[in-house]
């Protein structure tokens, strides 16, 4: 799933599905603590994974005005439009 | 009475400072009031002090008033603190009255300058310097009040900055003072390093106790304060600023590059003497430097044109003699002839302020002429000040303090018969130069009509300074006149009395002959320049008077030799260097750094997607690497 999100990211051009991406790994991340937390019967994954969710909220909060303030700026969600900062 | 010692520097730097803070918008009249009264008051203070210091001399002769202790370091404590006695009342009695004089006289000569205020300002805040140089009790406090002088010195060269040639003439002669002040500073490390105190004093006294007679540390210090006092005193070889510094106003060239500052020299050797009597070599090095400058600058007195040019190197001349008298031993005559000539040369430059004033600013003593019924003043003024200079005998004060010196030349046993002859011939070369500006200035055919007539504020400085310069001998008439040397007896006290040798012949017969080289020097100039005035013509005329007139009307060459030897490798040295090689260095880690960013850079593609591709990759190598470790 990890692995999933990882392509989806490198692939896709339009921002919106980069956000995507982003989101299914960090829940690829989560799972995988939650798994090992059942595993090996410890909490802490579960803490973990409380912890991931309020970044990705926080993520998705940012991302999202960030997203609206590109397509504002260059009329399009394509991430490779906004590469006026290359050096 | 003693306790107001410290209001005689601060009352000049009060006025300079006040005038500094509001003269731009202060009215002439005001700002006179404060330039003049804070230098008269000092005056006043001074002469009270004087007189108590003659009713009733304070214990052991010297009275030290410590204000605060300057700065403390490990050991090293100079104060602010006056010291005072015979040797400094003299100077301090001296400055500050030919000062006052000298300012009163500004007042009229400077009314129509825009920068008036800022010229007394300038004034004050010198004259206050130079109390410090010559009241200060430790040669650090000294060393400020030589630094002070010199600051003001380079600023009033630099008075009328609009012209650059003023502008390169003080930076001139700041520069030039500049190396002997590193000499001297050096003498005052090495003092300090060697004797661990910095309070003359003390100082004296523990370089008496340390140092045998002749040894290798007296003669390096003494060699060092030499080289200092060379440069403020523009003996040889540092003697070429002075004749340039005469760019300044004529007021400023009579107070600090006649009267006052140019002798600082001679006091700073003064105050040393346990040094030289410590160290023959630097003695005898005083004599050379002395006797030397007195020659050179007579002969090249003798060809300039500019009147103030031609009192300049009158002026080195004369304080080529004290150098030459505290060479041979005799202090006092050196400090006597340091009041007189203080009196004289100050009344020669204020009398040629008059004479350039009516002149419309014409220095060229060959446009002048036939000025004696013009300006009776002036020209009295010039006829007494230029007998005193010279050296008329029985009624001036220059004959007697020269006189003084040349006694010492013969009859110290640091002096001999050959001395002796060349400062005679000095003597003979001053009446020369001496009447020879007198006769072209004010006799013979008149040029130019002189148009404004000078006034009061103007006149009487002058004529005090001629009554001064006529009388001011007889504080000291000698014993073959059936005087008393009162004036070398007061001394006494602070420097030790000209030690009696086998003379060949007596202070009579001495000055005698010495006179007589005064009548030869005049008549000459009589002669070749006012009766036969074509003969002097045809002499500088010939081959060889063309080339000596050359040689000694660009003083010897000197500042061609400078030129060459100093100011141009350096210039040159300064346009090959001008990419700094110093800066490849530096220039040479941009070039990396920027070589650096531009393959780097190349990475930087603004595209999202790269950059977290780029990762993952790190990522990949940092896990694989952990895995393989």
């Amino acid at each position: 799933m990890f692995a999933l999100g990882l392509i989806g990211l490198l692939v896709r051009r339009n921002l919106l599905f980069i956000l995507m991406s982003i989101e299914v790994m960090l829940n690829a991340a989560g799972l995988a603590f939650v798994a090992a937390g059942a595993r090996w019967g410890q909490a802490d994954g579960q803490v973990m994974f409380l912890f991931i969710l309020a970044v990705a909220a926080a993520e998705v909060a940012v991302g999202l005005a960030l997203l609206l303030r590109l397509y504002h700026r260059f009329q399009s969600l394509d991430a490779d439009a906004a590469d006026e900062m290359r050096g | 009475m003693f306790h107001l010692l410290w209001l005689v520097p601060a009352l000049p730097f009060a006025g300079a400072a006040i005038l500094m803070l509001f003269g731009p918008r202060m009215s002439r009249r005001p700002a006179a009031w404060i330039g003049c009264g804070s230098i008269g008051v000092s005056a006043a203070i001074s002469i009270l002090i004087a007189w108590r210091f003659l009713a009733q001399p304070p214990a052991g002769g010297s009275y030290t008033q410590q204000l605060w202790t300057w700065m403390s370091v490990a050991g090293f404590q100079p104060g602010i603190a006056f010291y005072l006695d015979a040797l400094s009342l003299v100077m301090m009695l001296v400055v500050t009255f030919v000062s006052f004089f000298i300012h009163l006289y500004s007042v009229e000569y400077m009314g129509d300058d825009e920068g008036f205020s800022r010229f007394f300002a300038y004034m004050n805040l010198f004259v206050a310097s130079m109390i410090v140089l010559v009241l200060g009790d430790n040669l650090l406090f000294l060393y400020l009040g030589w630094e002070g002088v010199g600051l003001c010195s380079y600023l009033l060269i630099g008075f009328w900055y609009t012209d650059p040639k003023n502008g390169l003439a003080a930076q001139k002669a700041f520069i030039v003072t500049r190396v002997g002040d590193t000499a001297m500073a050096l003498g005052l490390f090495l003092l300090f390093h060697q004797l661990g105190t910095i309070t003359i004093q003390p100082l004296m006294q523990a370089a008496q106790q340390h140092w045998a007679g002749g040894s290798p540390y007296a003669t390096a210090a003494g060699l060092l304060l030499l080289g200092g006092a060379c440069g403020k005193s523009a003996q040889l070889p540092l003697q070429t600023w002075l004749p340039d510094a005469m760019a300044g106003p004529t007021p400023t060239s009579a107070l600090i590059h006649a009267a006052t500052m140019v002798t600082a020299g001679v006091y700073l050797i003064a105050r040393t003497h346990v040094l030289y009597s410590l160290s023959p070599v630097a003695q005898t090095a005083v004599t050379v430097v002395g006797l030397a400058t007195l020659l050179v600058a007579g002969f090249a007195a003798l060809t300039q044109d500019d009147i103030k040019r031609i009192l300049a190197y009158s002026t080195i001349s004369q304080i080529g003699y004290m150098f030459f008298g505290l060479g041979v031993g005799a202090w006092t005559a050196a400090i006597f002839h340091f009041m007189t000539h203080a009196f004289f040369k100050a009344l020669l430059f204020l009398a040629s302020g008059m004479v350039i004033t009516s002149m419309h600013h014409e220095q060229n003593i060959f446009k002048m002429g036939g000025l004696r019924k013009e300006l009776p003043l002036a020209y009295w003024a010039f006829v007494i000040g230029g007998c005193s200079l010279a050296g008329v005998p029985l009624v001036t004060a220059g004959f007697y303090s020269k006189g003084l010196i040349l006694w010492g030349a013969l009859s110290s046993p640091r002096g001999s018969e050959t001395l002796w002859a060349l400062g005679v011939f000095g003597v003979f070369l001053t009446a020369l130069y001496t009447f020879r500006l007198i006769f072209i200035v004010f006799h013979g055919p008149c040029h130019h009509k002189p148009s404004q007539k000078t006034g009061m504020t103007m006149g009487v400085p002058v004529i005090v300074l001629c009554v001064l310069s006529l009388v001011g001998g007889f504080v000291n008439l000698p014993a073959w006149l059936g005087g008393h040397p009162w004036f070398v007896n007061f001394l006494g006290a602070a420097l030790p009395a000209t030690a009696e040798g086998h003379p060949a012949f007596g202070e009579l017969a001495s000055e005698g002959l010495v006179s007589l080289a005064l009548a030869i020097g005049l008549v000459a100039a009589w002669y070749f320049f006012l009766k036969r005035r074509e003969l002097s013509e045809w002499l500088a005329s010939t081959g060889l008077g063309r080339l000596l007139h050359r040689w000694w009307y660009n003083d010897w060459g000197m500042d061609w030799l400078y030129d060459r030897l100093f100011v141009r490798p350096v210039g040159w040295f300064a346009r090959a260097n001008k990419g700094d090689a110093v800066d490849l260095v530096y220039d040479g880690a941009a070039a990396v750094t920027r070589l650096g960013w531009r393959a780097l850079r190349t990475t930087e593609t603004g595209r999202v997607r790269w950059y977290a591709a780029g990762l993952l990759v790190g990522t990949v190598i940092f896990v694989m690497i952990l895995a393989l470790l």
